[in-house]
């Protein structure tokens, strides 16, 4: 049977490992190398790396490390941030990402999804949605930009179209949530669930094992995380082994 | 030091199949040239993509029937992936198109009610292999070893016939499980060469 999957995440600054709260504040939490060997060892069933560089330079610092990160990682690595061209996304491919996720530049093009599927396969295009609850408290509406924009598109109608829009799988975030280590946003998570057969990874808002367990439980096929497992909190494998317990299935 | 060669479709990411050879100390090389690759120790055909299209790069390449002669001479080859359904008769996913015919079965499409793709960890034998796939084979053909997972309902995990083996997951992905099958398909393709 397929296991829940539990995803360390890192944010990626100019080759270092950075975290932020709600996209912002962004402080340094270390080399990206060492820090994915841990996790690995910790139990980690895959990595996600986002590129929050803002400048061309950091872009290709962020290739450097895709290479090194790959070459010392041994479970899947996606990777996305500010990915705009199908160039882009096979550059990273080609530099090791094994999934690319792509957030803003869908939204503005989403026809980008499907040409890099063609190259590349559904099973390597990951849509990255960023989701905040509406001004008005009506439901969620998809933001861009480092949640700087607010689109007014539905967040919910956006990922019922991801896989025919070439889509392997969607990276749900928690605009509201994140950082914030309250928990995820298990309602929508579970209206996403209604409306897409595509894999999802929860994001946004995890502080431990019971918060997982939700999201799990509200439809994710794996769980994301950052803040918890830079800091040394906790492992995925001490995750795992609370849900073990709760009769979700995990990889040993 | 072990030479690996790895099948460049052009299609296929090899990134990470390059880097978990290489961490077993392997000295990789990407190629296309049918003569190099009809008389390379170890070759490795990947696969990340669709089925239509891997076919298509082989037949241009001229590699398809290289392929088909390695495994009839028991020349170590690994299939990972598409690079196993590569190997099969035909696809779902492609239709009219012929695929290797080394292995005597049809691609067929998980069923609806589970989560397609697959992506992520799933139980083979006493350990996890990570899956990539939304396609697969049903039941182990006659003639071939092998073991299965299940998604919904059982489907092959892989399959070994001599120095052939054909991985439906990613053992390149696939942590120490992984990194300790493609350690034992080198010694065993070693062993096979002695002989």
């Amino acid at each position: 049977m397929l296991t829940s999957r539990i995803i360390p995440c890192l944010d990626i600054d100019n080759g270092r490992v950075v975290k932020g709260v709600k996209f912002a504040n962004l402080r340094d939490a270390g080399e990206p190398v060492q820090q994915a060997t841990r996790y690995e060892q910790g139990g980690a069933d895959e990595l996600v790396m986002l590129d929050v560089s803002a400048t061309t330079s950091g872009r290709e610092t962020a290739l450097d490390t895709v290479r090194a990160v790959r070459r010392a990682l041994s479970i899947p690595l996606s990777v996305g941030g500010g990915v705009r061209t199908v160039e882009h996304a096979l550059a990273l491919l080609r530099a090791g990402a094994d999934k690319v996720g792509v957030n803003s530049a869908a939204v503005e093009n989403p026809s980008l999804l499907r040409e890099l599927a063609d190259r590349v396969g559904a099973q390597c295009v990951v849509l990255s949605i960023d989701a905040a609850t509406r001004i008005d408290g009506s439901g969620w509406e998809v933001v861009t930009r480092a949640g700087t924009n607010r689109t007014g598109i539905d967040a919910i109608g956006w990922a019922a179209s991801a896989s025919s829009m070439g889509a392997g799988e969607i990276l749900l975030t928690s605009f509201d949530q994140d950082g914030t280590r309250s928990g995820y946003d298990t309602e929508l998570l579970r209206a996403v669930r209604q409306v897409t057969a595509l894999p999802i990874i929860a994001s946004g808002g995890a502080d431990n094992a019971k918060h997982m367990l939700d999201a799990l439980r509200a439809g994710a096929d794996a769980v994301l995380a950052a803040s918890i497992f830079h800091d040394n909190d906790t492992t995925p494998n001490a995750i795992k082994e609370e849900l073990r317990a709760s009769g979700i299935e995990v990889r040993t | 030091m072990t030479q690996v060669t790895i099948i460049d479709t052009g299609i296929a990411n090899t990134a990470s199949v390059s880097a978990a050879f290489e961490r077993l100390g392997c000295d990789v090389a990407l190629s296309h040239d049918p003569g190099l690759i009809e008389d390379a120790p170890l070759v490795v055909l990947p696969g990340v993509g669709n089925f239509g299209a891997g076919m298509r790069a082989l037949r241009t390449r001229k590699l398809d029937q290289v392929i088909i002669d390695r495994v009839e001479n028991n020349q170590p080859l690994m299939g990972i992936c598409l690079g196993l359904q590569l190997l099969c008769d035909a696809s779902e996913e492609s239709p009219g198109i012929e695929g290797l015919g080394i292995i005597n079965a049809m691609v067929t499409r998980f069923a609806d009610e589970v989560r397609t793709p697959q992506h992520g960890w799933n139980r083979v034998g006493d350990g996890y292999a990570y899956y990539s796939n939304t396609y697969r084979i049903e039941t182990i053909p006659e003639g071939w070893d092998g073991e299965t997972s299940t998604h919904g309902s059982p489907f092959v995990a892989y399959l070994r016939r001599g120095t052939t083996l054909a991985c439906q997951f990613h053992p390149e992905l696939s942590g120490s499980w992984g990194a300790d099958l493609m350690r034992k398909w080198i010694e065993n393709a070693k062993e096979a060469a002695v002989c």
